[in-house]
């Protein structure tokens, strides 16, 4: 009863703040509730028994990838763009009965799942010890095409984050500044050449 | 012991709430955001599955979209970057062409 409580309350929070994140027009505030809410789900891992996954989850997610993301925020000071009448606003008024429909289908699919195998009563464990075992024994190989899935993707974001011109620019006082140093007039003119 | 209908229908509307905010934000941080948040849905489900199971092959798999959401984000946010770089503007209604 205690636990139904609990998890009641913590959905009650996530669905907020996936709602905050999806309704209001401050990216940054966005970014704070997103963090929010990924919190509430490192707190439903812990009710499943996952606790190997409720701390990636928190270190990984909640640190690494909302600062990744609340860093972008701040360097490209977005914000203006929502602000503006919307020219399509007809079109995404569609949104919310396809996202009713969606979630209709989503909760009918949950609710029909009678055939479903019926629960084994073990409860797998999440404790480190046991997802790192499985992660070098049985997953291997996946876990090493992580690896070098992640040395990839830091590759690319350094190609991707090189100034066009191919100079080596030294970095710059800070990312921002070196954004708007790195925006010449001469493209603009190519821009218009182009259209 | 709380039902596993339970996480599902949470799961389901996160994921609801993170397509609906794809859909209808104009700004590619936001939506690169609610792809998170539905990935995460995703996540969640497929713990709760695995411990219907018994078994802890889920958490490994939860563990793998984890690490390829990081490295998604990372390429991600430095392409918006360098569409930032070059447009100076940051709406998906004018990002309507793969060149510029």
């Amino acid at each position: 009863m205690m636990a139904r409580v609990a998890f009641l309350v913590i959905a009650g929070i996530a669905v907020a703040a996936a709602l905050g994140l999806v309704l209001r027009r401050n990216a940054i505030h966005g970014a704070l509730f997103l963090v929010m809410n990924l919190g509430c789900v490192a707190a439903l891992y812990l009710m499943l028994g996952a606790e190997f996954l409720a701390a990636a989850q928190i270190i990984v997610y909640a640190g690494a990838i909302m600062v990744l993301f609340v860093f972008a925020i701040m360097v490209l000071i977005p914000g203006k763009e929502e602000t503006g009448p919307d020219p399509r606003k007809a079109w995404r008024l569609l949104a919310a009965p396809l996202g009713g429909a969606l979630l209709l289908e989503l909760v009918l699919l949950v609710a029909s799942r009678a055939a479903a195998p019926a629960a084994t009563g073990a409860t797998a464990s999440g404790s480190v010890a046991t997802i790192g075992r499985l992660l070098f024994t049985d997953y291997l190989l996946p876990f090493e095409l992580t690896s070098v899935l992640l040395l990839a993707a830091m590759v690319g974001v350094l190609l991707l984050a090189r100034s066009r011109e191919g100079t080596a620019q030294s970095p710059g006082p800070g990312p921002e500044a070196s954004l708007r140093a790195s925006a010449p007039p001469r493209r603009a003119e190519r821009e218009v050449g182009v259209r | 012991m709380i039902p596993e209908s339970w996480y599902l229908t949470l799961s389901a509307a996160l994921f609801t709430i993170g397509v609906v905010g794809v859909v209808i934000r104009r700004n590619p941080l936001v939506i690169f955001m609610s792809i998170e948040l539905a990935l995460n849905a995703a996540n969640l489900a497929l713990v709760a599955f695995g411990q219907r199971t018994g078994n802890p092959d889920g958490q490994a798999l939860v563990f793998f979209v984890m690490a390829v959401a990081a490295a998604e984000v990372a390429v991600g946010l430095a392409i918006i970057v360098a569409i930032f770089r070059v447009r100076q503007r940051l709406s998906v209604d004018e990002l309507s062409v793969m060149r510029w």
